[in-house]
């Protein structure tokens, strides 16, 4: 029984457990609350990809009504591997919450925190799981105005401009997918994305299908945070909590990118997206920018937070860039590379968030002298640094090489010369830290500064052990971006 | 090709002394002289229970890489540089230096790794670390001179191994085959993984890595360098380039040259690093030769030279160590200090002179009678004068300086014992060796069945001795010796030490002036362009700035009006 409604569970469980939380005062027991629904969530979505791997994709009737009248929960080789990243660091970072709430939260805030972080979850995964095109829209609601809140709870009093920004174009991004939505169920009458895929090609000739890939291709580029939309992304994960700001890097925009692919490869089709229309290029011309643009940024700035938020604007870039190309390799390049770098950046704002909790902020000027004060979250920042910059056995380097491979195989050898010159850019902007941390003396005057609570370091290395150990091991990450790119290519063929 | 199954009996020779180096950097005391000595004896029982023929692969992206290899020729060093290995760690025991200790054992676990590379790839990796953990050996001296004489050791090592990678990647693009088998000298590519080797080898003009940098290292950190790098390259160059007859000549050169250096030379660990030189061209002929005598002669040697180069080189750092001294005009007259090292170097000293029973003896006279049947007389006369010059510098000069000569009346005592320890070890083993040669034979990869004591060798090497030990007695009379003088010798290194600094110091004056009118050309071009992108991309800068949240919008709508256009248009 239990087995056979997982599907559901899987968005139900932290759906309903977000308002139980406010039952629970104690912010301690809440704390263990959630850490328990998270920690259920994951092993739900384990059991779906193995369920996904031994018998092919699930497809979940919603109160037994068949689709495409009734809502359709549908589990594939692509989903199932987002779910499990979703609510792998979803588990992760509530973990490591703890002891970093306490620092940067107000006491009666908490309760609050870990609701809102459940809806976010539930959105998240309500995305990534449904079959159904208006649901995506539910959801992306849900899990949106979930993290305008956990912006907004940051203790610098700029987060609240910074989540207001962010509602706004989160909420004009929303509302551009839903009006894309709208085009399509008025020519095809249908909201199942299964249906819509096969009803579309019939209208595809029509201004108003044309339409609604227009505002689709701009309404998620806004949410993915691809240049020069990603305007909102800097200042929101700058101020956020740590917790919050490495929880959205790792999920949010990676959601996204799975409803831009769902969306392009799966209703549209390679045929009419890359080749009747020019979506390609477009991406590609604005992907190029967002390497080299967000690195450079990212060199020149003093709030190490905003830094890596930058560095995220370039790696979404490599993504895109990836997706651009349209052939299995650049696919599998961009899947790939969004499941490496929820590791890395995860990992990397985790870290960050150790270093805050003793100094309260992460300037380039509290790096001083961290490399013998706090050795091993430094050690963290420079192997999490190593795989941005690209480094053969991290997983940074297997992403980019099967990118450059993609760009080479469609003899565009200027993009591997962008992917090298953002890597330079890159080593740069690590070496800043690595210099502030290993080569300066610490401040006399400056607060004491030790080692980051336990409960924080081991969520923290387990992202970046992570990190490595799939950039030494391979196959697995591979192969399932490989299955998973051929899906997307056959789909709409 | 192997089951993760097999590749789990089969560890990785390699993984015993990583493991042992990341715990000795954590212990102290007892526990760690009990976790290092471990590593070479774990390792070493690991390898003796290998069966020839097993492969482990290792997918690295395209890549099939052989990270594990046994067969007879690898078998061989793999015994060798554990037992090496051993003996090493132990000699260096007493230290509470945790850079050498962590360096010394990656340095043998990373040349045994290179030892059981199947494949070009898996051979640069540990090649590199080779290079790189023996430098930090060099520098663990921490002086100046070690310093200076680390950097240019290691710029010949990462030379080395730039044209291995080069020679490795050039034949991966031509061939697609990558395994590690006999290349033999035909392609560019071959060429330069030839030179590679030749540089590790210490081929002429390409070896004062090894006189500069191992006289220059701590009394044990040279004992393992002496071990390992160079007997890597025999063993690469024997795989790779077994029969190339150009090897027979550099050999030859090789063997004869490094005497008047040595002669001459005061620093006995210098020496020796010559001595080491002139024996590594005994295997460089036994290798160009080619033959099945030749080749298991070569090997041989190199398994016997880590004994018992290592033993004088061991007894040389028991004499610094405790002297604070290796000069042989400081030294003199420390046999009634140091009788047991005086006795031990002695046996070292008479190895390495190949007297019958020693041996050195077993395996020079394979080359030297493999040179006769293949009807090389000239090169076999180089070689007897080489032979005669080894008893010279190595056999004599050696122990007659530091131990006898003119009393210094220097303060001495024995070394620890581990010290003691090692070198007895491994005289013990010089001496079994020599009067029971059936041990090293019964091992070695090539089949071409042999015996050292007939009358013919044994007549032919007793006579040299003979005369040769009357020639330095006769010099020594008629005071026609070399006298020692305090002086630093200077051969090739000339070109590295004096000619390409002077050379450096001219072209940094002209570049100098060239500079500075260049300069401020280049200044204000550069100065533009930074201020240009800061001025965009700092912190106030039009991209990175927080922007009010209409223009925000405003892109929006200007990027929706765009798509919109350029999907209508088609």
């Amino acid at each position: 029984m239990i087995s056979h409604n997982l599907p559901a569970l899987q968005i139900v469980l932290p759906l309903i457990s977000a308002p139980l939380c406010l039952l629970l005062l104690r912010p301690k027991l809440v704390w263990i609350f959630t850490l328990v629904v998270c920690l259920a969530t994951l092993g739900i979505s384990v059991e779906l990809l193995s369920l996904v791997i031994n018998t092919g994709a699930i497809s979940y009737e919603m109160g037994n009504w068949a689709p495409p009248w009734g809502i359709e929960l549908r589990v594939d080789e692509i989903s199932s591997f987002v779910l499990l990243i979703v609510s792998l660091i979803g588990a992760v970072v509530i973990l490591y919450a703890r002891k970093s709430v306490e620092r940067e939260i107000p006491p009666h805030k908490h309760t609050l925190f870990y609701s809102a972080y459940l809806l976010c979850l539930a959105g998240l995964l309500g995305i990534v799981i449904t079959g159904d095109a208006f649901n995506v829209f539910v959801f992306l609601e849900i899990s949106s105005l979930s993290t305008y809140t956990l912006v907004a709870l940051g203790n610098d009093r700029r987060a609240l401009t910074a989540a207001f920004q962010y509602l706004i174009m989160g909420t004009l991004g929303a509302t551009f997918i839903l009006i894309g939505i709208g085009l399509m169920y008025m020519m095809t009458g249908t909201l199942n994305i299964q249906d819509l895929a096969g009803r579309i090609p019939e209208v595809l000739d029509t201004r108003t299908i044309r339409a609604s890939f227009a505002f689709l291709t701009v309404g998620i580029c806004l949410k993915l945070a691809l240049f020069p939309l990603h305007l909102w992304l800097p200042n929101s994960y700058a101020y956020a909590p740590s917790a919050v700001s490495a929880f959205l890097s790792a999920t949010a925009t990676k959601v996204a990118i799975y409803v831009l692919l769902r969306f392009v490869f799966i209703i549209f089709g390679v045929t009419f997206a890359f080749e009747v229309m020019p979506m390609g290029t477009v991406l590609m011309l604005m992907s190029i920018p967002a390497i080299l643009i967000g690195s450079t940024v990212a060199i020149f700035q003093q709030n190490i937070k905003r830094m890596l938020a930058y560095s995220s604007v370039a790696q979404i870039g490599y993504m895109i860039l990836g997706i651009s190309l349209a052939s299995v390799t650049g696919l599998t390049s961009g899947i790939l590379h969004l499941f490496n770098h929820a590791l890395m950046k995860g990992g990397l704002f985790l870290a960050l968030g150790g270093i805050a909790y003793h100094t309260g902020a992460a300037r380039i000027e509290h790096f001083k002298g961290l490399g013998q004060t706090m050795p091993w979250t430094m050690a963290a920042i420079v192997v999490g640094g190593l795989s941005l910059i690209g480094v053969p056995l991290t997983v940074g380097f297997v992403s980019k090489w099967y990118l450059v491979l993609a760009a080479l195989e469609q003899g565009y050898w200027p993009i591997a010369v962008v992917v090298l010159v953002g890597s330079l850019l890159a080593v740069i902007y690590m070496w800043k830290l690595v210099e502030a941390a290993y080569f300066n003396k610490v401040d006399k005057n400056e607060v004491v500064v030790r080692e980051a609570p336990l409960q924080m370091l081991i969520p923290t290395w387990l992202l970046i052990a992570a990190s490595l150990y799939f950039g030494i091991h391979t196959e697995l990450t591979i192969d399932a971006a490989q299955k998973a790119a051929e899906l997307l290519m056959e789909a709409g063929r | 090709m192997n089951s993760r199954g097999e590749a789990m009996t089969n560890l990785h020779p390699f993984l015993p002394f990583l493991i042992a180096a990341i715990l000795a950097a954590f212990t102290r005391g007892s526990l760690r002289s009990a976790i290092m000595l471990a590593a070479p004896l774990f390792g070493g029982y690991q390898v003796m229970q290998a069966e020839s023929g097993t492969m482990v692969m290792l997918q690295v992206l395209d890549l099939e890489l052989i990270i594990y290899r046994v067969d007879e020729l690898s078998l061989l060093f793999g015994y060798l540089f554990h037992l090496g290995a051993f003996i090493c760690i132990l000699f260096a025991l007493h230290l509470k230096d945790t850079l050498q200790h962590v360096a010394g054992l990656l340095y043998a676990g990373s040349a045994i790794g290179a030892v059981f590379a199947g494949d070009l790839f898996t051979l640069f990796v540990f090649w590199e670390v080779l290079g790189l953990t023996s430098a930090f050996l060099i520098w663990a001296s921490r002086d100046e001179r070690s310093f200076h004489a680390g950097l240019r050791y290691f710029l010949f090592q990462v030379l080395s191994g730039v044209l291995l990678l080069g020679g490795a990647l050039w034949i991966w693009w031509t061939t697609g085959d990558i395994s590690f088998n006999e290349i033999g000298l035909g392609s560019g590519a071959s060429w330069l993984i030839f030179m590679a080797f030749g540089i590790k080898c210490g081929f002429p003009l390409l070896h004062n890595w090894i006189t500069d940098g191992y006289p220059a290292s701590t009394p044990t950190g040279t004992v393992f360098l002496c071990a390992f790098t160079t007997k890597a390259a025999i063993y690469a160059m024997a795989r790779g380039f077994p029969g190339t007859e150009i090897l027979i000549y550099i050999g030859a050169f090789m063997a004869c040259y490094p005497i008047f250096f040595a002669v001459i030379e005061n620093d006995l660990r210098k020496v020796l690093a010559y001595s080491m030189i002139n024996q590594l061209g005994f295997m460089v002929v036994g290798i160009g030769i080619g033959s099945a005598l030749a080749l298991n002669g070569a090997v041989g040697h190199a398994f016997n030279d880590v004994l018992f180069k290592g033993l004088l080189f061991m007894s040389m750092g028991a004499v610094l160590y405790v002297t604070g001294r290796s000069k042989a005009s400081d030294l003199g007259g420390l046999y009634r200090a140091m009788p047991i090292t005086t006795t031990l170097c002695i046996i070292g000293a008479m190895t390495i002179s190949a007297f019958p029973l020693f041996s050195a003896f077993v395996s020079k006279s394979m080359v030297m009678t493999a040179l006769l049947d293949e009807g090389h007389w000239g090169i076999w006369m180089a070689m007897l004068f080489a032979s005669a010059g080894v008893l010279e510098h190595a056999g004599i000069k050696i122990p007659y300086f530091a131990f006898f000569a003119h009393d210094q009346s220097i303060k001495a005592k024995e070394p620890p014992v581990n010290m003691l320890l090692a070198m007895a070890i491994a005289a013990v083993l010089c001496v079994a060796i020599g009067s029971y040669p059936a041990i090293l034979y019964n091992i070695l990869p090539y089949d071409a069945p042999y015996s050292p004591y007939d009358i013919t060798h044994v007549l032919t090497q007793m006579q040299l001795l003979a005369f040769a030990i009357l020639g330095v007695v006769f010099l020594h009379r008629t005071g026609r010796y070399p006298d020692e003088i305090p002086s630093v010798n200077l051969d090739a290194e000339w070109f590295f030490r004096r000619m390409f600094p002077a050379i450096y110091r001219g072209i940094k004056v002209v570049i100098s002036v060239l500079g500075e009118m260049g300069g401020q050309a280049v200044r204000f071009t550069l100065g533009f362009f930074l201020d240009k992108l800061s001025r965009h991309h700092g912190p106030s800068g039009i991209l990175a700035r927080t922007w009010p949240t209409g223009s925000m919008v405003l892109w929006v709508m200007v990027l929706l009006f765009l798509y919109l256009i350029l999907y209508y248009v088609e």
